[in-house]
């Protein structure tokens, strides 16, 4: 036990993709960001157990958001597809994926939120989706729309639908953001430029994707997902 | 091939109907004369309560293990920033606890820590717990109340809880 070395290293001066959580134009950061340094825990000591949902099933509904009520919802008909892997590349399988998002209008099926923008008793915006043996994921939903919210004046959301995976270890779990090519509000939004490196913000770009756009049905759009290597511990002897 | 890792975001304010629809808090059946309650509340760097916090854990099962998967858990947080779990101690070997996971609206990624019991040997063998001060150990280890355990989290501030780095 004596040759293991627990630093502590500042947010502001870590590596690594992640935006750090004091980003003060994303106005919530400013009494919820950590403010005193963080344990750097050497390797050894982080858990490589994770929780796994390979057995749990799920419905069909539930990785098509435009299938689970009486009637189709409105909006533009999307296929989400992408893998999963780790940091070194190999895929994982078995993973949990869960999404939510704003309906077309750009408006959550949620009581506090109070955009005056209609509701869609054929969208709820939640889903889930389990990787499958290539680590390969698939669901179909609405394309969400752009949302304002009260951070800055005129400040708008551009268009997103979350994503939380689980991945293998409990250190490897992601929650992130897939945006949409080419919106106009990107530039403007201090959630997705937290990130502060451009090559890191384009990773939570989706693409559109003719190869499963189907004809007469859904657009198709690509999001690749790449778990760990959150903070390399060069602490390890 | 190494694959650069894609960025965290913020669960943001809006997550409930999508994550916290099924209920995941309770690990073991409360009836059961093992179980053991958890609860605490998630607070900001104003000491105000977080209302849209998710908090998940991961931890061993009585044998130190993970058998039938057991182990993860997730309570939104209510009007007080409250959240429970209801579940077992921790076995195997060394110093028992919990890995928590802080998940909400302005943290664009989660904040990890660990909750150790109260009075429990090995704590003090615990290489984490041995690298902390005082008030930082006090921090990380829960307080025994009304037969279960009080594990509140500080995001920020003078008695900010010790976080890991992700």
């Amino acid at each position: 036990m004596s040759d293991l070395r627990i630093a502590r290293v500042r947010d502001g001066e870590r590596r690594g993709v992640d935006p750090p959580y004091l980003s003060p134009d994303y106005r919530s950061t400013r009494l919820r960001a950590p403010d005193r340094p963080l344990i750097l825990l050497p390797e050894s000591m982080h858990d490589p157990t994770g929780p796994v949902y390979g057995e749990s099933p799920l419905a069909e509904t539930d990785s098509d958001l435009t299938r689970q009520h009486d009637g189709e919802p409105l909006g533009e008909r999307i296929i989400v597809t992408g893998t999963v892997r780790d940091g070194g590349g190999r895929p994982v399988p078995g993973s949990l994926i869960e999404i939510w998002q704003a309906n077309a209008a750009g408006r959550y099926v949620h009581q506090r939120d109070q955009h005056p923008a209609p509701l869609d008793p054929n969208f709820t915006g939640a889903g889930r989706v389990i990787t499958d043996s290539e680590g390969r994921y698939h669901f179909t939903t609405i394309k969400p729309g752009a949302y304002p919210w009260r951070n800055h004046q005129n400040a708008w959301r551009p268009a997103h639908i979350h994503l939380s995976i689980f991945g293998r270890a409990f250190t490897e779990r992601l929650v992130t953001q897939m945006y949409f090519p080419g919106d106009p509000l990107f530039a403007a939004d201090p959630i997705f430029n937290a990130v502060r490196e451009p090559a890191a913000r384009e990773r939570m770009i989706s693409r559109f994707d003719w190869a499963t756009t189907t004809e007469e049905w859904a657009l198709g759009y690509r999001f690749d997902i790449v778990l760990g290597g959150r903070d390399a511990t060069p602490f390890e002897a | 091939m190494a694959a650069e890792p894609t960025p965290s975001q913020t669960v943001g304010p809006f997550f409930s109907f999508g994550l916290c629809v099924r209920p995941h808090h309770e690990l073991v059946d409360p009836g059961r004369a093992d179980a053991l309650r958890i609860e605490g509340r998630v607070l900001d760097g104003a000491g105000a309560p977080v209302v849209d916090a998710m908090v998940e854990i991961w931890q061993a099962d009585a044998e130190g293990g993970h058998r039938d998967g057991f182990g993860w858990g997730r309570s939104g947080t209510d009007a007080e920033g409250r959240y429970a779990f209801v579940t077992v101690m921790p076995g195997g070997e060394g110093a028992p606890f919990i890995a928590v996971l802080v998940f909400a609206r302005g943290l664009l990624k989660p904040v990890m820590t660990r909750m150790y019991f109260p009075d429990e040997p090995d704590n003090a063998s615990d290489p984490l717990l041995a690298a902390l001060t005082d008030a930082e150990r006090a921090g990380l280890t829960a307080v025994a109340e009304n037969g279960g355990m009080r594990f509140d989290i500080h995001l920020q501030g003078e008695r900010q809880t010790t976080f890991l780095a992700l």
